[in-house]
């Protein structure tokens, strides 16, 4: 009897620290969070989203090329680091007890402890010297070489997790192994997946040290791959390293719309995998 | 149908390439940074070989570089990290898979990734201006007892080793807790009621998930891990870019990442350069090491249990 | 899966239409942060008197701009720090240096007991930053300083953490008046400093500075200016105590305009001078003597021009001292220089 008390006392102790660490971790988002409101909306406004870096001193002045520059590195980073991570997880979860995956699995844990700047470095040595031009293209192989270990050790955990039956039960009604993968079992291990996908996506677009040694930086707009181009990032960077109190909000207005965009996409993305699994699903 | 015969069907070896290809990349690609990194740091190995490792002083004028200060800060502020924030993120992602109500589960996970969507250089400027005079103050009031202890020896300065380790245990929260998150939810519900249905309370059956989940478990902190080590902008905003070895919490110090960060672009000897770069291969290095030590973790994990049903801990309560 | 193509098909449309429109004329330059602000208020200038000059200059640090010029993966460079005969062996052509602008270091202070100036001298500005002079109350501030109260408390070096043109200017101009600074620290953007904390930036070594009670740091002339962050006044050559001032700064480029070399390459801290302020600098621009793109080179060395003469009138109200007319014009003569046909 005693024994049970303590039993289910230790079970509400734990849940009430567990709880506890929820309100903990909030604590400092939130005052981050006001701190970047408090000193980034002020300064925020139409023109900030529409206008091109002006100099300092005269009035307006925006961050508009910074905006889809951002978009547009991420996006390349993204279209070359999602396939890579989810086929190198599925055949790391598919194939698991060869050599060869515990192979990639060790590389994927290597390369996400690799500091961004490093990977700058490796990205400038690859795609900005043997063209002797800083792109955009060489910002989005960057940010795409930090995007995949998330991706891929995600997508294999969760794949792994997926019950054996179903995709027994696939390969029984006679599905190929690629079709049994590709469409019970990882479907089924999306909602995970994608949140690997965001964490990452989220992750890199908060990223300015590769940034710095492959896309450079843009005062003008552009969206050519071959040139320079201008990041959010960067740009607050730049500016927060300014002696200008100008430009420091401005700054602080550059890391709101970022954290803003981060989360809009991240909530269109969830809400579109939640869709995407009820119809799957069925229900 | 013989085993050898499935093997070789077209569509299985195809499956087996495609996805293989993709791995490959991977894997080549990371050995292409060890690599490129062994290649432009070969003056630097050249001139201080091992001696890199085990040298404090760090002089770009006279050329004389050692590793050992920023080796030290890199792995006591992640370590620090990882301690504070594994429990939290552990304790996050067990509220949201298992007790949080489904009406506070969305916006809970949502709020938990916010965090991971404020850039570093976000987390360094909050860092600089919050962060540190808090730190600041919480040095200046340590107790005279505490102070002679050589965690807390120093002058209030408020940047310095304990900020550097908060602001990466609040950054690597999210990634730890939304992995470990995502590998409960996926634990099987036969799983917990099986174990709810031997009597087991909720702490227990709780556990069992998380022994069931282990790998990923393990993986999610390696993940959070993996981060700190490589992070660069916020930590050399709050850390005192010093390079010296201290075991106090109060001392600025130094990291791998961040004086990479902050010298690479001024280096103006190639000496100087490959030195930096050959830190960057040391971190690598570093990394490897301990994904080694962590994957014989898991497998001395694996080991202990096999002897022993899982289901033994909640019988044994319940007799 | 209709919403997904579409989309999908819009962003490859925008991605290619980009690359297609490839931006014609951007002359892409990266370097010392320090020249940053008036650069970006010359380029945007000169850009409206000419509308198909496009520049873009990115302030990566000076080592950053050397390096990039070097392998040509800019079309120049800007530093604060002259590049050294190796660095210039190693580019992949001949570099031409052009001072644009000049600039000055002052020592910042947070003693709150001090309501008046300080006033500092070269040797016991190195023998502060070599750690060797720890508290505000030293005789030998004591003895720059007469009729100050100095407290007793700790002095609290501030310095810069990563490389910088600015720790090379204080650097060069402690080397020339504390030989022990010169064995012991010597002069480069990054030192392996015997004391204090680093902070990363200017604002970085200003905020720590602001905050720290005690501490002292160095940050350039124009970000103290327009941060409206009290100075001290340094004694210069001749022996006379001098704060930074554009004009004190101009005053200093002075006397090196009639031996100025061939190649623009000089160091005009400690300068001779009643009025001249001893923690000066030039920035330079770098530019290829045969660059690879004709079309850019002709409109950089048309900028050039400008920016020496017109240019110049921007400087004061930002904080920058204008170059000494001498200087310009043997600029102008080394202008004709670049290959531009």
């Amino acid at each position: 009897m005693i024994r049970d008390r303590y039993r289910r006392l230790l079970s509400h102790v734990v849940m009430g620290l567990c709880g506890l660490a929820v309100l903990v971790a909030l604590v400092p988002l939130a005052l981050i969070l006001f701190y970047v409101l408090s000193q980034g909306l002020s300064s925020l406004n139409w023109s900030f989203l529409v206008d091109m870096p002006r100099p300092v001193g005269e009035p307006g002045g925006g961050m508009a090329n910074a905006i889809v520059g951002s978009l547009y590195v991420v996006a390349i980073g993204a279209l070359f680091a999602v396939p890579v991570g989810i086929m190198s997880g599925v055949y790391a979860a598919e194939y698991a007890g060869t050599r060869f995956a515990e192979a990639v699995r060790f590389a994927a844990d290597t390369l996400n402890g690799v500091p961004s700047i490093v990977i700058g470095v490796f990205a400038y040595g690859i795609a900005v010297l043997p063209f002797r031009q800083f792109s955009a293209m060489a910002g989005g192989v960057a940010l795409g070489i930090m995007m995949i270990p998330l991706i891929m050790r995600t997508t294999e955990e969760l794949l792994r997790l997926v019950p054996g039956s179903l995709k027994e039960g696939a390969l029984a009604l006679g599905a190929t192994r690629a079709r049994a993968v590709f469409t019970v079992v990882l479907p089924a291990a999306l909602p995970g997946i994608m949140t690997g996908v965001l964490l990452a996506l989220a992750r890199i677009s908060g990223e300015t040290a590769p940034l710095l040694f492959t896309a450079l930086n843009n005062q003008y707009f552009s969206t050519d791959l071959r040139q320079p181009i201008s990041t959010l990032t960067v740009q607050v960077y730049t500016y927060a390293n300014s002696p200008y109190e100008d430009w420091h909000r401005q700054a602080w207005a550059g890391a709101l719309v970022l954290v803003t965009i981060v989360l809009t996409c991240s909530l269109l993305a969830r809400a579109a995998t939640a869709r995407m699994s009820r119809l799957h699903r069925g229900a | 149908m013989p085993r050898s015969r499935i093997a070789v069907r077209p569509d299985e070896v195809l499956f087996r390439v495609g996805t293989g290809i993709f791995a490959s990349i991977l894997v080549v690609g990371v050995l292409a940074i060890g690599f490129e990194l062994y290649r432009q740091s070969r003056l630097s190995i050249h001139e201080f070989g091992w001696q890199f490792w085990q040298t404090d002083t760090w002089d770009p004028v006279s050329g004389q570089f050692g590793a050992r200060p920023f080796i030290w800060g890199t792995l006591y502020s992640s370590i620090l990290a990882i301690v504070i924030s594994t429990p939290i993120a552990l304790g996050i992602a067990i509220y949201i898979s298992e007790l949080a109500p489904a009406w506070l589960s969305t916006p809970l996970v949502f709020l938990t990734e916010l965090l991971a969507a404020i850039p570093s250089i976000v987390y360094g400027l909050w860092g600089v201006f919050v962060l540190v005079p808090a730190v600041r103050q919480l040095q200046a009031a340590t107790p005279a007892a505490l102070k002679s202890l050589p965690f807390f020896t120093g002058p209030p300065l408020g940047i310095g080793m304990l900020s550097a380790a908060l602001i990466l245990a609040i950054m690597i929260i999210p990634f730890s807790s939304s992995i470990a998150r995502e590998v409960l939810r996926a634990v099987p519900q036969a799983q917990r009621e099986g174990a709810y249905a031997l009597g087991a309370t909720r702490w227990e059956a709780i556990r069992m998930a998380l022994f069931y989940a282990r790998t990923g478990i393990v993986g999610a902190v390696m993940l959070g891990f993996g981060r700190a080590l490589g992070e660069t902008m916020a930590v050399t905003m709050v850390i005192g870019n010093t390079p010296r070895i201290s075991w106090s919490l109060f001392a600025p110090q130094h990291t791998m990442s961040a004086v990479i960060a902050n010298e690479f672009s001024e280096a103006t000897s190639d000496l100087y350069l490959h030195s930096l770069i050959e830190i960057g291969l040391v971190l690598f290095v570093i990394t490897l090491i301990i994904n080694v030590i962590s994957r014989l973790f898991i497998w001395s994990m694996g080991r202990q249990r096999r002897t022993r049903p899982r289901a033994e801990p909640v019988l044994k309560a319940a007799a | 899966m209709k919403l997904w193509k579409r989309a999908s098909l819009a962003a490859g449309a925008v991605l290619v239409a980009g690359a297609a429109l490839s931006a014609q004329g951007i002359i892409n330059g990266a370097g010392a942060t320090f020249p940053n602000p008036i650069y970006q208020k010359w380029f945007a200038e000169y850009n409206k008197l000419h509308g198909d000059v496009r520049i873009n200059y990115q302030p990566v640090g000076s080592g950053g701009g050397i390096q990039q010029v070097s392998k040509r993966t800019v079309f120049f460079g800007a530093t604060d720090g002259p590049m050294t005969n190796e660095q210039l062996l190693a580019a992949d052509g001949k570099l031409l240096h052009f001072p644009t602008v000049l600039g000055g270091v002052v020592p910042i202070f947070n003693v709150p007991e001090v309501k008046s100036e300080l006033k500092f001298t070269g040797p016991l500005l190195a023998d502060i930053f070599l750690g060797k002079v720890t508290k505000w109350n030293d005789p030998a501030i004591a003895k720059v300083n007469a009729g100050v109260q100095l407290p007793a408390s700790d002095i609290v070096v501030v310095h810069r953490s990563e490389g910088s043109g600015t720790t090379y200017i204080f650097a060069d101009f402690l080397a020339k008046v504390s030989p022990e600074w010169k064995s012991k620290v010597g002069v480069n953007n990054a030192l392996n400093w015997p004391a204090g904390i680093g902070s990363k930036g200017s604002d970085g070594v200003t905020g720590q500075v602001k905050s720290t009670p005690g501490a002292i740091g160095y940050t350039e002339l124009t970000y103290a200016l327009t941060n409206k962050i009290a100075f001290g006044a340094v004694e210069n050559k001749a022996g006379k105590f001098v704060k930074a001032s554009t004009d004190s700064v101009t005053a200093a480029a002075a006397a090196a305009a009639t031996k100025m070399p061939a190649d623009f390459r000089v160091s005009i801290t400690n300068a001779e001078g009643d009025a001249a302020y001893p923690i000066a600098s030039f920035t330079w621009l770098l530019l290829y003597e045969s660059p690879a793109d004709k079309a850019q080179a002709k409109s950089m060395v048309g900028f050039m021009n400008w920016a020496l003469t017109d240019g110049q009138k921007f400087a004061p109200e930002m904080g920058y001292a204008p170059l000494p007319k001498a200087v310009v014009d043997l600029e102008l003569k080394a202008l004709e220089k670049i290959k531009t046909q």
